[in-house]
């Protein structure tokens, strides 16, 4: 059986709780979308890190294990980067097809 | 002389898995299925931003029901390290009782999600279409939503396997890496629904 010490369980679930909470908070404000985005996404990922730190023994664990965890992660930022710039750069590719469509009728 | 390799050489010791390799096999399953995840929301956000008539969320989705859904994942996995430090404590009657409360939340939330989803079938959502925009504000719930509702399933049937094999066995150090590793499971599955409540419902 494990010998660490446990954290406070509890401590985490008024934490997350709170969290959830903070997130209906934000919801319900009329902020501006890109402020309304990075509090939503950053609560998320606090709340995430939580669970994987705390529920899932990841601050006490093997490294090894804290380097499997992170390389989804990894990998989707590099997609979520990627996907980003294909996005950015479609509507100047679609605006330059049909400039050239007018310009050849 | 007889030679008996000793103990300490086991495989679990080396290095690389100085706990359990049950629990780094675990660990490698949900670093492959956080790929999946994470692959399915990046497109579902590259697939929103393209789109030019994406419905808003909040006018189609429940959002009272689906955060009511989210604290019970969050109660379902407290009740799971709790049933882990009831097996260290060696109490056997804590130990059932915390399992059975986390199958418990798990099969809540299921029932939640297929009554979520009767409903907004019936106000028009289908995974070919709706009657507020974009074809893919259906297919991409549904397939998230899914998915994710596959993986509860699979948890809820992964734990009660647990809790009738941990009941019947007296071994309390092989119950808690059995739990330990199913509880993995189940905190990767509740760890989803926050970014998957955050992303479908809330932005």
């Amino acid at each position: 059986m494990a010998e660490h010490k446990n954290p406070n369980y509890m401590a985490i679930f008024w934490w997350l709780f709170g969290l959830t909470l903070a997130e209906l908070g934000v919801y319900a404000l009329p902020l501006v979308k890109w402020l309304f985005v990075i509090l939503l996404i950053s609560l998320a990922l606090s709340k995430a890190a939580l669970v994987a730190m705390f529920f899932m023994h990841l601050r006490i664990e093997h490294r090894t294990l804290s380097l499997i965890a992170v390389t989804p992660l990894v990998l989707g930022a590099l997609l979520v980067f990627l996907l980003s710039m294909d996005i950015s750069f479609v509507p100047l590719h679609t605006a330059d097809a049909v400039r050239t469509t007018a310009a050849g009728h | 002389m007889t030679m008996h390799p000793p103990e300490t050489l086991e495989p679990a010791e080396s290095p690389l898995t100085p706990d359990s390799w049950g629990k780094l096999g675990m660990w490698v399953f949900l670093a492959g299925d956080a790929a999946g995840f994470g692959v399915l929301l990046a497109s579902y956000g590259a697939i929103r931003v393209s789109s030019t008539d994406w419905p808003v969320p909040s006018q189609h989705f429940g959002i009272q029901l689906t955060a009511f859904m989210t604290f019970l994942l969050i109660c379902s996995s407290v009740t799971m390290v709790k049933s882990l430090e009831a097996i260290q404590a060696e109490a056997r009657g804590r130990m059932k009782l915390f399992l059975f409360l986390t199958v418990l939340g798990g099969a809540a939330f299921l029932g939640l999600q297929a009554y979520e989803w009767t409903h907004l079938i019936e106000n028009g959502l289908k995974v070919y279409g709706n009657p507020w925009g974009s074809t893919l504000f259906g297919t991409t719930f549904f397939v998230i939503t899914g998915f994710h509702g596959l993986h509860v399933t699979g948890g809820v049937i992964y734990l009660t396997c647990i809790l009738v094999h941990v009941s019947r066995s007296q071994d309390m150090a092989r119950n808690y890496k059995l739990a330990e590793i199913a509880g993995l499971y189940w905190h990767f599955v509740d760890l989803v629904w926050i970014m998957v409540f955050t992303f479908i419902y809330l932005l």
